[in-house]
């Protein structure tokens, strides 16, 4: 059957199962948008206030569903405005198709109004590129990005269509294939409990290595990283650490991996680790690390990171084998299936001498009594009043340390951070397309004054749409973390972080419509959260903090990960 | 258990196995530029099979670096398989085209006499100079070259290394490990 093009590109979106994309239009991608006004009561369009907030919604969108998100761009700026996004996916390992189009075949390449080469700026954060120039190539293109994206170890990828392939008068022959028939494997639907990556399969020897291992170990300690969370294999994940009834130590991208508030949790490792697991880490005798990828804010000196151990390293992609800690043995595959084969032979261990050394050592935070707030009050109100299914998206530095110690988290998905490239400014957008999403659920955004200064603006979205977000933001006037940093490790040499200065929050707040609290006191905070959470309308929520509150305990970059700078505990 | 990798610095050689497609060529180099690795040589070449491209890199770092990049190369979407071969597991071979001063009988037989040993040919001549054509390994070529310094070189243009692996395995081998960066092909 002919078609237009522009039209099969929207077919395609459908095959996928697409119902949500978000993006901002553009003289060049004008035919999409045309062809998208005929489809609005199948493809549901978010206009975001920027092409960076649509990047981290489709992301966020990605995240909190398991599914691929879907974000559209003009050519040029439109299109460089998605890199930052672009780049929080791929570090992230978030499955993000980005639409862009170009300039037509005639100007492409002479510096035309407009053009940038985005396919070029894009290879280093993607894992695939496509420009296309001949409309016949749509479909394929199409899916095969979806499946790039989706499956193996998920990523962004980004599709560039020259405008003249949009035209309004080219038709191509397309036959609608609903994505299971064309992908072998099950990469776009919702990572439900049957969902099973197709490739790679793990190797039994490899697992029945890793089976002796747990045998001869006495003290062993898992890490539940970002990969138990992408492969949606927290059932399998508890069973495990249950089972081997080891220490469980989970990292940021793990959070919603591993519940918690199991008995078994350390915590967070490395930096901002609890005593509990950097103490686990440097006496375990058997490291099995899961869809973790021993970041520098990890493993902080390589050399030295578990130096009794044996290390074992569970993960998709092979290319983290050994990239940043030698390893001694691994195994290639989905942390689901890996996890599942291993449960299947791995009999029931009991480690209680091992615990009895490292789980007391874990210090409950505490939100003391204080005149001022403290951010403990602040989340522990948080936590109290949340409703236990609630998603969580955080920004960047203090205050998303402080949100993962302090909050529990349940399932995957329910915690969506950038963790790997640190994006100030990812939270809101992220929550925006956590909302969409779930519609059901409520969507909380945890920032600091200067991330959400950076992209405060969608606000505008998050009003339009009504989306009952409620972005709490943890006000200390400064850039928190880089302010911590220069006072423990620069002597106190404050060089522009100090953010004396507007806006006011609240006032921005309702300049955008949306329902704006202050909170200086903790009885403040819970009435405020409260009565945004009742309402079920967006609000901002300014909590005063002080401006030397710091995140404890504290581990410099690259010490031994018992050396802490600051300890556990409250008594700041 | 920890395999012991060798911290040598040395020469490798990376056989990678593309698609002929455009954009391919600077996927894999910016592998290279990105980790600070300079590459000695890169040469690109059609293959037995239709649409393939092989490339060939030579690279001087260790042998956990090399390997690195290797299983880096390929995530690529086109890359099909990628081989990391050394001095003894491989040969290696180059041209080189060197143009060389000789404005008199007695240079010009001295060139020719020279180039004979090495097993060249004189591919181009004129009355102020000579084209010398050299097939070899590079340090064989490497040595004409000194020798022939000595009448004054005009101009050198080398193709940089090919190399295949010595037996019978071949690079079609390795396509196992690739298998796990497959993502549904069968859409194309």
């Amino acid at each position: 059957m002919k078609i237009r093009a522009t039209a099969a590109i929207m077919e395609c979106l459908l095959e996928q199962e697409v119902d949500t994309v978000f993006g901002y239009p553009g003289g060049t991608i004008l035919n999409i948008y045309d062809e998208l006004y005929r489809y609005k009561d199948k493809i549901r369009h978010i206009l975001t206030a920027h092409e960076q907030g649509a990047a981290h919604a489709a992301d966020g969108y990605a995240r909190s569903t398991g599914k691929v998100g879907v974000c559209f761009a003009t050519s040029g700026p439109g299109a460089t405005n998605l890199t930052t996004g672009i780049a929080t996916a791929y570090l992230d390992s978030s499955p993000v198709v980005f639409i862009t189009c170009n300039v037509t075949e005639a100007t492409l390449g002479k510096d035309a109004f407009q053009e940038v080469d985005i396919t070029g700026i894009a290879m280093p954060i993607t894992k695939a590129t496509f420009l296309v120039r001949d409309p016949a190539a749509i479909p394929a293109v199409m899916r095969q990005a979806f499946a790039v994206a989706a499956n193996g170890r998920p990523g962004p990828v980004l599709i560039d269509f020259i405008k003249d392939v949009t035209f309004p008068g080219v038709e191509i022959e397309y036959e609608f294939v609903p994505w299971r028939e064309n992908r072998g494997c099950a990469g776009m639907r919702e990572l439900n409990r049957d969902h099973e990556l197709k490739k790679p399969t793990p190797s039994q020897e490899d697992v029945d290595i890793l089976l002796d291992m747990i045998a001869g170990a006495q003290r062993p300690f898992v890490i539940c990283g970002g990969g138990v969370v992408l492969g949606r294999a927290d059932r399998e994940f508890k069973e495990f650490a249950e089972k081997l009834d080891a220490p469980v130590a989970i990292s940021l991208m793990g959070g919603g991996g591993f519940p918690g508030s199991h008995p078994l949790t350390t915590g967070m490792l490395g930096m901002h680790g609890s005593r509990a697991s950097n103490t686990a880490c440097n006496e375990c005798d058997l490291l099995i690390a899961v869809g973790c990828r021993f970041s520098d804010r990890v493993a902080l000196n390589p050399a030295t990171f578990a130096r009794q151990a044996k290390i074992v390293q569970i993960d998709i992609d092979r290319a983290e084998i050994d990239k940043n800690v030698l390893t001694d043995h691994h195994i290639i595959g989905s942390a689901r299936r890996v996890l599942a084969m291993l449960n299947e032979k791995l009999p029931q261990y009991d480690h209680s001498g091992w615990k009895a050394r490292i789980l007391p050592l874990r210090a409950p935070s505490v939100a003391g009594a204080s005149d001022r707030l403290t951010p403990q009050q602040v989340l522990e109100t948080i936590r109290v009043q949340m409703p236990p299914d609630a998603i969580v998206a955080t920004d960047v530095g203090q205050h998303q340390m402080w949100a993962v110690k302090y909050l529990h988290f349940r399932y995957p998905g329910q915690l969506l951070t950038s963790g790997g490239f640190g994006t100030m400014g990812f939270g809101l957008g992220a929550a925006i397309g956590a909302q969409t999403a779930h519609p059901d659920k409520r969507v909380l955004h945890i920032t600091g004054d200067g991330c959400f200064r950076m992209n405060c603006h969608e606000l505008a979205t998050v009003q339009h749409y009504g989306l009952p977000i409620v972005s709490i933001v943890f006000n200390n006037g400064t850039l928190g973390m880089v302010r911590q940093w220069q006072n423990l490790i620069y002597g106190q040499r404050y060089s522009e972080t100090t953010l004396d200065r507007g806006p006011d929050f609240v006032k921005l707040a309702e300049a955008y419509g949306v329902r704006g609290f202050r909170a200086k006191t903790a009885a403040e905070m819970e009435k405020a959260l409260a009565q945004a959470l009742a309402e079920r309308e967006s609000a901002v929520i300014d909590c005063c903090l002080d401006i030397d509150e710091m995140v404890r305990p504290m581990v410099a970059s690259g010490s031994e990960i018992t050396d802490f700078l600051l300890s556990e505990g409250g008594e700041s | 258990m920890r395999k012991q990798w060798d911290t040598e610095k040395k020469l490798y050689t990376l056989c990678v196995l593309t698609e002929d497609t455009p954009g391919i060529l600077s996927q894999v180099a910016r592998l290279f530029s990105r980790k600070g690795y300079n590459i000695e040589s890169i040469v690109t070449g059609s293959t037995d099979r239709p649409h393939t491209a092989r490339l060939s890199i030579n690279i001087i770092a260790d042998e956990l670096v090399v390997n690195q990049l290797a299983t880096q190369c390929r995530r690529i979407l086109g890359v099909q398989a990628v081989k990391v071969l050394n001095e003894e597991t491989c040969v290696r071979r180059e041209i080189a085209l060197i143009k060389v001063r000789a404005a008199d009988h007695g240079t010009r037989d001295e060139i020719i006499q020279l180039a004979n040993i090495f097993r060249g040919h004189i591919m181009d001549v004129d009355r102020e100079s000579l084209t010398v054509w050299v097939f070899g390994t590079q340090s064989k070529n490497a040595a004409l070259i000194q020798m022939l310094e000595d009448f004054g070189i005009l101009e050198i243009a080398t193709t940089g290394t090919i190399a295949i692996e010595r037996g019978r395995s071949t690079i079609y081998d390795e396509s196992k490990l690739k298998e796990e960066y497959e993502y549904g092909k069968n859409v194309l």
